[in-house]
């Protein structure tokens, strides 16, 4: 039989902002534990909250990128439940009037555009963090990044495939990136999701019982969570047994998912409208403003990189992915004529490189003036294109400058054609077969001759006068 | 001379004319309180060698010729709810008992501006929850007037150290009819100001939509000064309301010719008992002699005011008061097993009988279900008290009532009884639902000679009204003059 997905999306993603949702200690990351928190944040009795308006203003920048309507008129409620990471055991949250409503993000899986309909966006503060591994018996508490502004983005459920929850997953991310309301750090816990899943057979109407996954730490570890839970509701439907509804959390170490609490097990959270907050009311010409100063958009920056640098769609669409590396496309590209060379090298090594250290964008040493400069040693001859990819490797581990990388290193071009003659000359006396072969018509046989001569230089030697001696050469015999 | 019964405009003028010293005030509060307290009980935490460098402090500067604000040297109390940094703040709770925080209210650092000189820190009802003060875990507080009943509650400690000149005032606070009920039990003045005029910030929040923080005086001039030094917009409290600052001392004015005075017939129904009705009735005269319109009124919801408090005053109180968990600061239940022991054991050890009373009381009207039912039906029965108020304030300048339907009862007489507890707060409960401010005076005294409270209610911000009708009441009346008969102390 075949089944049906059905996903939706819970997304938290942590605001930028200096200080805290509700007092004014500083939200950066890493801290001292407990060295960023004060009356306020870790909840002592009598202390009291007062909202951060930078935060009202990036959700709501949040809420016009992602299409949704603002309300003019919100309030923030209290959810209450027990745990030592909060400290007021409640948290400040928004129930049933959220700051932003019914939105929209389009995303393109297999060539197929599909929008994915935001539900709600409220703003929340996120709670302080339990470190558990010291000894066995003790458990304790870091309140630094209790009170730091969250949104959560609700999606509608209408992503049909782990693919999908992925590229939208990546597309969001972009977006908030490029509006800069968030870093976006999943490694520093900047944005994180919850997914709730369900299968049904093909064709059937009504939805199937859904489970929530929980502790999904990456995009990847994200996936995997959905693969395994569409397997494992589909091997239980297929034994007859019916779905329980339930939380599940996920182990990436083990990639199994385990069941957390169920459905009778449902905390009440008790919501009410938070008394020591006054309601957020919105101006309808402060959101105009702020809708006017959004930033161009991925989709849109895409568009004009492929008619202002005549480059692929395909190589826009990668490009501008990221805020980070398109800006780091364009401002090569300015000072640059070629942009669809930087585009190769940006697409090419640069992102290789990235993935295989496991490195984000803000990590790289990499300045766009190096990568220009590269691109000019290679274009005046200084080092052929197989050194450049030695230079890039090196800029990438310690941020020199290309020039220094070339000179410390030896990695200079010999173009010397003495040299070259003389080397060639001799490679084509020690491998008499390889020329009788490329005599006899073999091509083949003229790569693995050019191959020789730049191993005996090491890589250094010009690629292109090497080409043209051998020719030369060879023809002479 | 007595120093300790001035009250804070006499002791004031002694201090402007260098007649007294401060220090010389605090060593009358101290020797009153070393001669009284004992039998009062009105204290949960005394900081006399405190208050003595204070007080020296202060005659230093005044020494110097600054000029300081009225409170300067003046001795008082707080409220044990109201945070004082480095000094311990209980809310006359075990859970709290050893709590001393590190932060001033808001209040309390504008006291200390003013140079005012905290003697110590005074008895409640366990987290403000109760109208007799028994329920602080410290023990009860007795009324001065009579040792056998209560001082009413719950900020008990805070009137009946006024009452027996202990201090020259206190800060107390309102939920309920916290700070008026208590002043009307021991014939003291008690104001609730408007909800939003006074910083919460550092008031130990029982429930946060209804809680301000009053002054408890000796009289009406004493209320106005105490409450000009505490009123005012403050940043960190997202209620506060951004008024400019006013000199309430500006209304004492003795006159109440172009007032209208409303009297409101539910308020004079079942329940109040006709010693206390025959002494507003005799307030309502007084005002009409001196000039005041009485007209009479109707608020017609008033009925619903109380299970509406208590709903909505619980459902607060149950998540406010469940940051008290034993993981960061206050009490902790030993010999805890996991997560879940060690919150049970801590709360179920950690608070007194009412204050889980109310906890319970509070989740279960906010848990799912129920929250329709009674929650969301009680901030509509709050509408409606609001507008019965809005409707009687376009034709009345105050609204004139009793504080309490009874005097001080006896101690033990209602506490194993907590509806009948409950109907103490009657006439005091629909003022703080509706946001209004309201004042308790004194107007009278019972055949066993015990207090009678007079409660004027005004509109928003209306404190000015309330003030002059209330100084007016008192210039022309010598109620307030009498003091409790000393044979106990």
């Amino acid at each position: 039989m075949t089944y049906e997905t059905t996903i939706g999306l819970e997304v938290h993603v942590e605001l930028c902002t200096k200080t805290k949702l509700f007092c004014s200690c500083t939200t950066a990351f890493g801290g001292e534990p407990n060295s960023q928190c004060c009356p306020v944040c870790t909840g002592m009795p009598g202390a009291l909250p007062v909202i951060n308006k930078k935060a009202v203003e990036y959700a709501v920048k949040a809420g016009l990128a992602l299409h949704c309507t603002i309300a003019e008129y919100s309030k923030l409620d209290r959810k209450n439940y027990f745990y030592p990471d909060l400290p007021k055991a409640y948290q400040i949250s928004q129930y049933d009037l959220p700051l932003c409503k019914g939105g929209y993000l389009d995303i393109t899986v297999q060539g197929k555009e599909k929008r994915i309909r935001i539900k709600r966006i409220h703003l929340e503060e996120d709670a302080g963090k339990l470190i558990h591994d010291r000894s066995k018996t003790d458990t304790l508490i870091d309140y630094n990044r209790c009170g730091v502004p969250l949104i959560e983005i609700v999606t509608e459920p209408d992503i049909s495939s782990p693919e999908e929850a992925r590229v939208f997953l990546e597309k969001l991310k972009s977006v908030l990136e490029y509006i800069e309301v968030s870093d976006c750090k999943m490694q520093e816990g900047s944005l994180r999701c919850d997914v709730n899943l369900s299968i049904r057979p093909s064709g059937q109407k009504e939805l199937g019982v859904r489970t929530e996954l929980k502790n999904l730490n990456s995009f990847r570890s994200a996936y995997r969570a959905m693969e395994y839970e569409i397997q494992r509701q589909r091997n239980i439907l297929e034994s007859g047994e019916p779905i329980v509804q339930e939380t599940r959390r996920w182990d990436d170490s083990r990639g199994k998912s385990f069941p957390m609490r169920g459905k009778e097990e449902v905390h009440d959270y008790r919501y009410f409208p938070e008394p020591d907050l006054i309601p957020i009311v919105l101006d309808r010409k402060w959101i105009e403003v702020i809708k006017n100063h959004l930033p161009e958009m991925p989709d849109q920056r895409k568009k004009r990189f492929t008619e202002q640098y005549s480059i692929p769609e395909y190589d826009a669409d990668i490009l501008t992915s990221s805020k980070y590396l398109a800006d780091f496309f364009e401002t090569c590209s300015t000072k640059y004529d070629n942009p669809k060379t930087v585009s190769n090298w940006l697409m090419g090594d640069f992102m290789r490189l990235m993935n295989e250290r496991g490195k984000e964008f803000h990590e790289i040493p990499i300045k766009p003036d190096s990568l220009v400069e590269l691109l000019r040693l290679m274009d005046e001859g200084v080092i052929n294109g197989s050194t450049a990819k030695k230079v890039i490797e090196e800029m990438f581990e310690t941020g020199d400058e290309p020039k220094k990388i070339v000179e410390e290193k030896g990695l200079a071009q010999i173009s010397d054609k003495d040299q070259l003659e003389s080397m060639v000359q001799r490679i084509l006396r020690e491998n008499s077969k390889a020329v009788a072969d490329y005599k006899s018509g073999k091509r083949k046989a003229f790569a693995s001759l050019v191959g020789q001569v730049m191993k005996a230089f090491k890589g250094k030697a010009n690629p292109q006068m090497v080409i043209e001696i051998l020719n030369e050469e060879i023809n002479r015999i | 001379m007595e120093l300790h019964k001035l009250t804070i405009h006499e002791a004031c003028n002694l201090l402007r004319k260098k007649e007294i010293s401060c220090y010389e005030l605090v060593e009358a509060v101290a020797e009153q309180i070393e001669k009284v307290e004992k039998n009062i009980h009105a204290f949960i935490t005394l900081s006399i060698e405190q208050a003595f460098r204070n007080a020296a402090k202060v005659d230093k500067i005044l020494s110097s010729g600054e000029t300081l604000s009225p409170l300067a040297g003046i001795p008082m109390g707080l409220k044990d709810n109201i945070c004082t940094a480095g000094v311990r703040t209980t809310c006359a709770s075990k859970m709290l008992s050893n709590f001393v925080p590190p932060y001033d209210a808001t209040v309390v650092l504008k006291l200390k501006k003013t140079g005012s000189v905290l003697l110590g820190k005074l008895n409640m009802d366990e987290f403000a929850m109760g109208s007799s003060t028994e329920s602080s875990y410290f023990g009860e507080t007795f009324n001065p007037w009579d040792l056998s009943r209560v001082p009413g509650g719950s900020s008990g400690g805070s009137a009946a150290a006024v009452a027996s000149d202990e201090v020259f005032f206190s800060l107390g606070s309102d939920t309920g009819g916290s700070v008026r009920q208590p002043a009307a039990f021991c014939g003291v003045v008690g104001l609730k100001p408007t909800y939003g005029l006074v910083s919460r910030f550092g008031l130990i929040e029982y429930a946060s939509s209804l809680d301000q923080i009053g002054p408890i005086t000796k009289d009406v001039t004493d209320c106005a000064m105490v409450l000009s030094a505490i009123a005012g917009y403050d940043p960190s409290d997202s209620t506060s309301v951004k008024t400019s600052a006013l000199d309430y001392t500006d209304f004492l004015i003795d006159d109440v010719k172009d007032f209208k005075i409303g009297i409101p017939r539910e308020y004079f129904g079942e329940g109040l008992h006709i010693e206390v009705q025959k002494a507003i009735q005799n307030a309502v005269r007084i005002f009409e002699e001196l000039g005041a319109r009485v007209e009479e009124v109707s608020l017609p919801s008033t009925e619903y005011a109380l299970p509406a408090y208590y709903i909505i005053a619980t459902a607060e109180a149950s998540s406010n008061l469940a940051r008290f968990d034993g993981v960061k600061y206050g009490y902790r239940a030993e010999h805890a097993g996991d997560l879940a022991d060690l919150y049970k054991k801590t709360r179920s050890l950690g608070f007194g009988t009412e204050v889980k009373r109310r906890i319970i009381l509070g989740t279960y009207t906010l848990s799912s279900g129920y929250y329709e039912k009674y929650y969301l039906k009680a901030l509509k029965v709050r509408t409606l008290i609001k507008r019965d108020f809005d409707e009687v304030f376009k034709s009345c300048d105050i609204i004139l009532c009793p504080t309490s339907p009874t005097t001080a009862f006896r101690i033990g007489e209602k506490k194993e009884n907590p509806m009948e507890m409950y109907l103490s707060d009657v006439y005091t409960v629909p003022v703080n639902l509706a946001g209004l401010p309201a004042i308790s005076i004194p107007c009278g005294y019972d055949n066993d000679g015990m207090p009678i409270g007079l409660q004027l209610i005004g509109r928003a911000f209306g404190e000015g009204d309330l003030i002059r009708a209330a100084y007016t009441f008192e210039r022309n009346t010598d109620f307030h003059l009498k003091k409790p008969a000393t044979f106990w102390g």
